[in-house]
């Protein structure tokens, strides 16, 4: 008689395993690697919690320290590969083939060992995409995650940084997998359910909390006059055109210096209440004098930010809270709201080519992509109207049926023509080209693809690309506002005057900024401390950030 | 280091009666630009100092597009450079050119 509940079976065999380690659902930290041989098999595909933020960094070190024999050929199926013991696992041979989606400071050494052959790299994602395969064909069979705490019965209070851990459990726990947290402290009761315990198998007490990264944090005091200007052409030749209410904002300091001009040279333009509104946003820091001054309405979060979680808590009417008053952060949830729901992604990169395409990936540094190649998409499903993602439309067809045209997000490429070590920004070339052909990958490692990008800023001037209309006319326009990059140095100077006539291009002096006026004491915070002032104190930022 | 000097022929001279200024610091990525009224009205030049070797064609386009746009006529500019990139340059130059045309001492 055929069996039709056979993985049901064997995940009840492997909870049978793990449960001689435990007391209830309670397994002692000094025997989180015996319950890891006790519940993985070879070859299964592990989530080990990591994204670019929170890590089950206690369930790494244990995975890391199994036998051999026991527990090998993993595939991990993770968003981050961001502590070295993520890599330490490959070089052991306990894992072999990986799917993933962000690698920031592991980005150099990923390189190295996908050229070495240690990695079999299945492909690198966005986050969103690589949750979707989670329930299609990437369900992990076991998910190493970490929570704030957990009661006896297994019920889990994930706190601000909730993250990616209920679309890991979903995944894992109704097909059959199992799910082990590893938690701060074992309470009586939890401050809320952000987990319930059904759906939790293992819970392992960590010594100490769970890291994260203060990834989302950018000192004002390192935004240059070059950044401020960029950032006013921004808000003046985008946002205020467009009426960007509703956007996303990349991590880099060009976005920071927006964030920080909103309240000083946006309140001058008379802009308050016409853009900036809506975000899906991390807790960016930078963003708390826009906040304080009365700009934005509305912040949902994929995650939280270290130093952020008082000024959260007490800013309720802005970012979304649990019923204990602390933040709730959802990566999938943010993600989604960052593709359907948000008129404009604005954000920088290391590398972009003639035809407007774009990667953070180069020869020697694989840093995933993180949410922007979906934050920087255009969402082909959405149906509902705005006025930038309709004015967008009509400007990339002019002569289409105001009824039937298709709206456009805003996509726009934000950096300085030069970047860290006077590395050009434009490229002939992507070195993800080079990447894919040297590793033999059926696809190059594109973070946003040239067909979405909308527009570039640069300390030159605005290119936008919606108004192009041949491959020509793009990569004149790319190269009208290159700077003094081989890129830019070869442009055809009748051709970019022509595209200027025509507002393709857009000088500063054309959008009425002079870039003498580009001065740090325009930025409404202009340290970290200043931000602590702003803030009421409520903002404790991480001591790497403190130097008073 | 790196010596690279310009000279330029220039439409009109600079305006305001100021004598000399300086702009910038002399830092990693940075640059200290000093100006100073030193030359007949239809000429201009630049002498560079630079940390980074092998850039004399990009100095070669950044100086050109600067002495077309201000048209700086009279003045010498100094400059002392710690590796700036080429936007920052520009930056520098054209702060060097606001504070001497401003009127004053």
């Amino acid at each position: 008689m055929t069996s039709w509940q056979n993985n049901r079976a064997r995940r009840d065999a492997r909870i049978a395993a793990g449960a001689v380690l435990a007391r209830g659902k309670v397994v002692e930290a000094g025997n989180a690697t015996r319950l890891l041989e006790a519940v993985i098999r070879p070859g299964d595909r592990i989530c080990l919690e990591g994204d670019n933020q929170k890590q089950a960094d206690l369930l790494s070190r244990a995975l890391l320290a199994v036998d051999l024999s026991r527990v090998n050929d993993l595939h991990m199926v993770q968003s981050g590969v961001v502590l070295p013991e993520h890599l330490d696992l490959f070089d052991r041979g306990i894992a072999k083939r990986l799917d993933y989606a962000y690698s920031g400071p592991q980005s150099a050494r990923i390189a190295r060992m996908l050229f070495g052959g240690k990695i079999e790299l299945g492909a690198v994602h966005t986050y969103l995409e690589l949750f979707a395969r989670y329930f299609i064909d990437l369900t992990p069979h076991v998910a190493l995650i970490a929570a704030v705490s957990a009661d006896h019965d297994g019920n889990l209070y994930t706190g601000p940084n909730t993250e990616d851990t209920p679309t890991v459990v979903e995944a894992t726990a109704f097909k059959d997998g199992i799910v082990i947290a590893q938690v701060n402290e074992i309470v009586e009761h939890v401050p809320r359910v952000d987990i319930p315990a059904d759906r939790v198998h293992f819970v392992v007490k960590s010594d100490k909390p769970f890291f994260v990264e203060p990834l989302f944090t950018r000192d004002p005091a390192a935004i240059t006059e070059g950044q401020i200007l960029t950032a006013m052409l921004a808000i003046k030749g985008i946002y205020a055109p467009y009426g960007v209410q509703r956007l996303n904002h990349g991590i880099g300091f060009s976005t920071a210096a927006i964030e920080l001009l909103l309240p000083t040279f946006g309140e001058r333009l008379g802009l308050k209440g016409k853009i900036a509104t809506h975000f899906a946003l991390n807790p960016h820091p930078a963003l708390i004098p826009a906040i304080e001054s009365g700009w934005v309405r509305q912040i949902h979060s994929f995650g939280s930010e270290v130093g952020m979680d008082d000024y959260i808590r007490a800013r309720s009417d802005v970012y979304f809270t649990g019923s204990d008053g602390s933040l709730r952060s959802n990566r999938a949830f943010c993600q989604t709201a960052g593709l359907y729901a948000c008129d404009m992604f604005i954000g920088s990169t290391l590398q972009i080519d003639l035809q407007g395409n774009s990667s953070t990936v180069t020869t020697s540094r694989i840093a995933g992509f993180g949410g922007a190649p979906n934050m920087g998409a255009d969402a082909r499903g959405r149906r509902h109207p705005s006025e930038p993602w309709l004015k967008a439309g009509a400007e990339s067809d002019p002569d289409g049926s105001p009824l039937m045209r298709r709206g456009r997000k805003l996509v726009v490429q934000i950096g300085e023509t030069f970047g860290d070590k006077n590395v050009p920004l434009f490229v002939e070339k992507l070195d993800a080209i080079e990447l894919a052909e040297k590793l033999e990958l059926e696809l190059a490692p594109i973070m946003i693809y040239g067909d979405d990008v909308t527009h570039i800023v640069t300390e030159e001037g605005v290119a936008n690309l919606l108004l192009c209309r041949t491959a020509q006319e793009r990569e004149q326009a790319i190269r009208g506002v290159a700077g003094y990059t081989d890129v830019g140095r070869r442009r055809d100077h009748g051709m970019v005057a022509h595209l200027r006539e025509r507002g393709v291009i857009r000088r500063p002096e054309d959008i009425g900024i002079n870039p003498l006026d580009a001065d740090r004491s325009l930025l409404a915070a202009r340290s970290i401390k200043d931000l602590v002032r702003w803030s009421g104190g409520l903002y404790t930022p991480p001591s790497k950030f403190r130097n008073w | 280091m790196e010596d690279l000097r310009f000279e330029h022929s220039v439409r009109t001279r600079a305006g305001g009666t100021r004598q000399s200024a300086i702009v910038g610091v002399v830092a990693s990525g940075n640059l200290e630009v000093l100006v100073e009224r030193v030359l007949p009205d239809a000429e201009c030049a630049i002498e560079i100092r630079t940390a980074a070797v092998g850039f004399g064609e990009v100095w070669t386009a950044v100086i050109g597009d600067f002495v077309d746009r201000y048209s700086p006529g009279g003045l010498r500019f100094s400059i002392n450079d710690g590796g700036a990139r080429p936007d920052t340059v520009s930056l520098r130059l054209a702060q060097a050119v606001r504070s001497i045309t401003e009127n004053g001492q």
